[in-house]
């Protein structure tokens, strides 16, 4: 019996090696290396790389990507949850619903993103009718800026927000919030009392899945946020091509990595998991 | 007759508990062979280790002659039915059925799988799939899965508990028949005494992992060696130590030699019976399993009494 | 509440949804700016005859079937072991794998394929993509089939050995008829991402290879552009067919 399976399992643990776990020590050796005259990286060892997140311009880039993140979580968690709410109650009708909240996730986001750039620009969609309407007479600023960039990132984590508070609200033992009404709770106070404190597993697991890859956007702000909004995804990119500073931009993805894992520790529980 | 399946000091110790300790049994082929305890009592796990299921810790397992504890469940002729049946939902009766037969010739096969859904009245069945069918039905392809490949022992695991009283007291007669008219050897795990005792030529009761008895139903029923084998049987009542069955109970008005003094604290209508608890004078209680003739209103004193040659005394 | 609620998803949905039906709409709009002035089709016609896209295209066609074939059989494989026995090392790797952001491991992966280039004569190209989608993808299957074995009952591989079929045929026989649906669904998003997939592509892709994301997102840097709003529609309307078939198929 163990042999199939450790046969199974070989082809997966190897590749997870060879692309997670070799990487992640290379871009470690890297973050303590220093920059090489024509990019790469080469000798002596630094901590350089590290003492330089602290300055306060990166201090700045790592604010605003925390703070984005934060709100796109938030925000994401906060409309999401009626959303879950509605399609578990839906009944039969639930299947047509969930793939309605999937399929927009599915396809493209770089397209769905170029989506918001059309109805947001100052010639694009939404100033036009506001301005033909006669509400404004200049076009309002609504692209490449902070506000953008939280749009696209609600816009985009949405979905990844509604299907794991679906799966725990689904799960939902039904027999529970019958007790709590026959105890004399009104639907209100069920939802409340009952229904928000059992869902928590899945809004952790929710605001895990959108507030770490928020957090290393990339090209939400690339496309969104013009040259004005600079985050961490922005930082490590840049290093890793034009700035031609590979030490420095590894620091940076190790740090950033750490955070994910750490974060992925202290949600994760046993047996709520999807894996 | 000599024995087609041979135990020999199994044991199998899981990393919490002992499951199953030092089991000798031996069956003789062509029986209908028992192993009854409650749930817990290592009787399954001793199934799975004949069947391949686990690898015993110590001890071995005797097939036909040659010894089997070291081979792969696919290589040993023993098949099982599974308590869930486990039928292959992908494939219809006939598919399940002729699953095993993959090495046989076709023309071979295709008689056999006949002769075996003929025998458990399935035939007409063949293509429809297990969704299709009602727990009987399931059960009966999984015997007819089971019994096509001439297995040396067929394993059967609690296959009635999964189906309700009146359905089960049919199949068990079925089950009987097909045993008879296959001669094929059967071993059949349960926890239901009076299944075990109408079905079996011999019954091993099992106990926390040991065999506490092994003997034909009548000797296990009136011989016991173990209160708990006692107990487990029929029903037992114990006064000062002493066990006596319900139905050597002798109830009356007027005293007999011997008799003690009791009160009718409870009367319990069966049908063909009649229970009566009785509260006799020292505090305990007696039940006392009489003709449905017999009647004693509640609270009524009555004398007690039975035949000493009744009595069983175990050292305990 | 329940009224409430039904308001409150139309409203998500039409969020969720109608920023890609505008762009469908002004796909097909005569004039390259956003006054409407009447249907046409010119737009697709110009998208079908810019080769640098349809060269892309077709790389992005080819990376996406190859990583597909290889990740549904190694996830495929790899949920089955994590099915019989838990391991916390490859359940863990996996996991980290799906919550990684992209930059990161984009920037990892680079960061591997120099150093090895090294000690082997390689560069990057299609199969340093081909292996870097290979590897994100492998979670996602993993996810999906491993759901699908959770409600599928172990006594059926042990009946199937129980009548003769060894280790092996019982899971090709009996598990893997069962877990059909759920390895094509897991396909099918495992195309999907690949398709999709901007940042990681265009670290590891070198100068020679251009995927279709990565001609789309020069383009959109560049600025709205009507063929773009065409290329877009056509995606969408791909894409989201094939995932819903492949979310039909799941629940199948």
């Amino acid at each position: 019996m163990t042999r199939l399976r450790n046969l199974f399992a070989a082809p997966a643990a190897a590749l997870m090696l060879v692309t997670i776990g070799v990487p992640a020590g290379i871009v470690c050796v890297y973050s303590v290396l220093s920059r090489g005259a024509y990019g790469g990286v080469e000798l002596p060892w630094t901590l350089e790389n590290y003492s330089r997140l602290i300055d306060p311009l990166y201090g700045g880039i790592l604010v605003r990507s925390l703070a984005l993140a934060a709100a796109a979580t938030v925000i994401c968690i906060l409309l999401g949850f009626p959303l879950a709410l509605f399609i578990a109650q839906s009944g039969t009708r639930k299947n047509l619903y969930l793939s309605l909240v999937i399929l927009p996730f599915w396809t493209s986001f770089l397209i769905r993103l170029y989506a918001w750039m059309f109805l947001l620009r100052d010639t694009g969609l939404i100033n036009t009718v506001l301005q033909s309407l006669g509400l404004i007479r200049q076009p309002l600023p609504l692209l490449y800026n902070n506000g953008a960039v939280l749009l696209g990132l609600v816009y985009g984590f949405l979905p990844f927000a509604v299907l794991p508070i679906y799966a725990t609200l689904e799960r939902l033992d039904k027999s529970l919030l019958e007790a709590a009404a026959d105890l004399g709770a009104r639907p209100i106070a069920v939802l409340t009392r009952v229904t928000l404190p059992l869902c928590a597993p899945g809004i952790g697991a929710a605001a895990i899945l959108v507030f770490v890859p928020c957090l290393g956007t990339y090209i939400t702000s690339d496309l969104l946020g013009g040259s004005k909004t600079i985050l961490i995804g922005n930082l490590v990119q840049n290093q890793f091509s034009t700035a031609r500073d590979w030490p420095f931009g590894a620091a940076v993805s190790i740090v950033l990595m750490i955070v994910a894992v750490l974060l992925m520790f202290t949600v994760r529980r046993r047996g709520e998991e999807l894996l | 007759m000599e024995d087609i399946l041979e135990l020999r000091g199994l044991s199998k110790q899981f990393a919490t508990h002992r499951a199953v300790h030092d089991v000798s049994l031996a069956v003789e082929r062509g029986a209908f062979f028992s192993l009854l305890g409650p749930s817990g009592c290592g009787k399954t796990t001793t199934l799975r280790l004949i069947a391949g299921f686990e690898a015993p810790t110590a001890g071995e397992i005797w097939l036909n002659g040659s010894r089997i504890d070291a081979l792969p469940p696919f290589r040993r002729n023993v098949n099982t039915v599974f308590q869930s049946y486990a039928l292959f939902p992908h494939l219809t009766v006939l598919g399940n059925v002729e699953f095993g037969l993959r090495h046989v010739p076709v023309a071979d096969a295709e008689q056999r799988v006949r002769r075996v859904l003929e025998q458990v009245q399935m035939s007409d069945k063949q293509s429809r799939k297990p969704s299709e069918l009602s727990g009987g039905e399931r059960q009966r392809v999984a015997l007819a899965r089971a019994l096509v490949l001439a297995p040396d022992v067929l394993l059967l695991d609690e296959p009635l508990s999964a189906l309700d009283p009146q359905l089960r007291k049919q199949v068990r007669a079925e089950l009987k028949a097909l045993q008879r008219q296959t001669g094929v050897t059967f071993l059949f795990v349960t926890h239901d005494q009076e299944e075990a005792l109408a079905l079996s030529d011999r019954i091993a009761v099992m106990r926390g992992g040991e065999v506490e008895q092994a003997g034909t139903p009548q000797e296990l029923y009136q011989t016991p060696r173990t209160r708990f084998v006692a107990s487990f049987l029929g029903e037992m009542n114990w006064v000062d130590g002493i066990g006596i069955r319900p139905e050597c109970v002798r109830v009356a008005l007027e005293g007999f030699p011997n008799a003690r003094p009791g009160r009718i604290a409870h009367t319990t209508f069966l049908g063909p019976h009649r229970h009566f608890t009785i509260q006799l004078d020292g505090g305990e209680l007696v039940t006392a399993q009489t003709g449905a003739a017999v009647q004693f209103a509640n609270g009524e004193t009555v004398q007690v009494s039975w035949d000493p040659a009744d009595e069983l005394r175990f050292s305990s | 509440m329940k009224r409430g609620l039904a308001v409150y998803a139309v409203a998500i949905y039409a969020f969720l949804h109608l920023p890609l039906l505008i762009l469908a709409i002004f796909s097909v709009n005569a004039s390259r700016f956003t006054a409407w002035q009447g249907f046409s089709l010119q737009w697709y016609a110009a998208m079908l005859a810019d080769r640098d896209l349809l060269e892309s295209a077709g790389n992005s066609l080819a990376i996406a079937v190859a990583s597909t074939a290889l990740s549904t059989v190694i996830g495929t494989l790899a949920a089955y072991s994590l099915w019989k026995r838990a391991s916390n090392w490859l359940a863990g790797g996996l996991y980290l794998s799906l919550v990684t952001p992209e930059i990161v491991t984009g920037v990892s992966l680079l960061a591997l394929f120099q150093w090895a280039f090294r000690y082997v004569d390689f560069r990057l190209g299609m199969h340093t993509v081909i292996l870097a989608h290979v590897s994100f993808s492998i979670a996602y299957v993993v996810v999906v089939v491993l759901a699908r074995l959770r409600g599928f009952d172990p006594a059926l591989e042990e009946a199937a050995q129980d009548l003769g079929a060894t280790e092996f045929a019982a899971f090709r026989r009996v598990t893997l008829p069962y877990l059909a649906p759920a390895i094509a669904a897991a396909a099918m998003l495992a195309f999907t991402i690949s398709i999709d997939d901007y940042v990681i592509t265009s670290l590891v892709a070198g100068v020679d290879s251009q995927t279709l994301p990565m001609v789309i997102y020069a383009m959109a840097r560049r600025g709205v552009s009507p063929v773009l709003n065409a290329v877009s529609t056509t995606i969408v309307v791909l894409l989201g067919t094939l995932v819903l078939l492949s979310e039909r198929l799941r629940r199948a």
